[in-house]
């Protein structure tokens, strides 16, 4: 009786310390790892935007998969105020996991400015590649209509198209996939903002 | 025990991590760390680098508590313990080294299963005082990163032409071995360092034998 007590008490002690030490850890780094998600996500925006200087941040609600969700704009602007480009997130299901990127739009809403991936698990040395200038800057004033094409093994031949990794198809098809839906979905709601007279 | 361990001197355990005991080449302990993220040099040297914060953080703590923890539920208070530390790792990868917390991605909160760690609890620091348990997590931790590291940069010379990032074959003079970055690439360069290392010490002490 006094042994599992004892045995009871080693473990709850044990989880309570480690818990604690935890907790306060968390609190200690979360500011700074929030402040890197920022940092992050501010470089991303000035990266695939054009002639960008400040962005504002329109947050609208749109009729997602599962219910509504908040789609966030950044809507660019040079040093006069002038509009030059928007940006939005685009996510999808990559080869292991959520692939998630930073993506600007041309104020012609027909081409790309840029694309940076933000977060992916692909498989290092292949799928992980889509981080790299070599595919990523591939976007930069890529055409979206009728709609973005990946093709293989061959130099792109056509304003919409892609060249994919070798070895990495299902990831790169994952970033086309992901992009083409998200645009849609964008071009909507900046047709909607526009004729709203903003 | 304790005392055998102190008569041998912390040198000895500081150094039989290294090559006698080494986790990876003699034990094969920690496999999946050594095959999964042995991609490139800077990987494992993250990945040694972060398991040997967390051996050697366990391992004192283990020794610290040896005697009051119930040996009937010492391996769930251990476990407790290493993933304690393991979160605390992953952590302050996040908040101040987030590109090499990107590039390990889920291989770090998975260093909780890593057996390398849980044997020198179970075996070493639950049996000997704070010093020893000590010389033996480092021993024990940067044997498994030179290891990784080793590893890392046969798998990235061949695979990527680059070493630590940095590409000195381009694709002009050299076709990267694709298959050395991938799994199988693990896979080979671990069984062939294993099996060079075990050949050349059997031949060296059946030569010593004879003589």
């Amino acid at each position: 009786m006094n042994h599992s007590i004892k045995m009871l008490l080693t473990l709850t002690v044990t989880a309570v310390v480690m818990g604690g030490v935890l907790a306060g850890f968390y609190k200690f780094v979360e500011p700074k790892i929030e402040e890197n998600r920022l940092i992050e996500e501010k470089l991303a925006i000035m990266a695939v935007v054009d002639g960008i200087v400040d962005y504002e941040i329109i947050e609208v609600e749109i009729e997602g998969k599962k219910g509504p969700e908040i789609l966030q704009l950044f809507r660019g602007v040079d040093g006069e105020g002038k509009l030059v480009g928007y940006a939005f997130l685009a996510k999808g299901p990559g080869f292991a996991g959520i692939i998630s990127m930073m993506v600007g739009l041309k104020v012609d809403l027909k081409h790309l400015s840029g694309m940076k991936v933000l977060e992916q698990i692909e498989t290092p040395g292949l799928g992980n590649k889509i981080v790299e200038e070599k595919f990523d800057g591939q976007f930069r004033g890529l055409a979206i209509e009728p709609k973005i094409e990946y093709i293989k093994n061959k130099k792109p031949f056509k304003p919409n198209q892609i060249q994919a990794i070798t070895g990495a198809t299902i990831s790169c098809v994952a970033v086309v996939d992901a992009l083409n839906n998200r645009i849609v979905i964008v071009l909507d709601v900046i047709a909607n903002l526009e004729s709203g007279g903003k | 025990m304790a005392s055998s361990s102190i008569k041998k001197g912390l040198t000895y355990e500081f150094k039989k991590g290294l090559w006698t005991e080494n986790a990876v080449i003699k034990l094969l302990l920690g496999m999946c760390p050594a095959l999964a993220v042995s991609n490139s040099a800077t990987n494992g040297l993250a990945m040694g680098l972060a398991s040997t914060f967390v051996v050697m953080s366990a391992s004192t703590f283990v020794s610290i508590i040896r005697r009051i923890v119930p040996k009937e539920v010492r391996i769930p208070t251990y476990i407790v313990i290493i993933a304690g530390f393991v979160t605390l790792a992953d952590l302050f990868l996040k908040a101040y080294f987030p590109p090499i917390s990107k590039s390990l991605g889920p291989y770090v909160p998975l260093i909780v299963v890593n057996c390398m760690i849980m044997g020198r609890a179970e075996f070493f620091a639950s049996k000997h005082t704070i010093p020893p348990s000590l010389a033996d997590a480092l021993g024990t931790g940067l044997g498994f990163t030179w290891v990784l590291v080793l590893m890392g940069a046969i798998r990235e010379v061949l695979g990527s032409g680059a070493i630590f990032g940095y590409v000195f074959m381009g694709e002009d003079v050299f076709t990267p071995w694709v298959v050395m970055i991938l799994p199988a690439g693990a896979f080979i360069t671990l069984g062939l360092l294993i099996g060079f290392i075990n050949f050349a010490t059997s031949r060296k002490s059946s030569k010593g034998a004879c003589s």
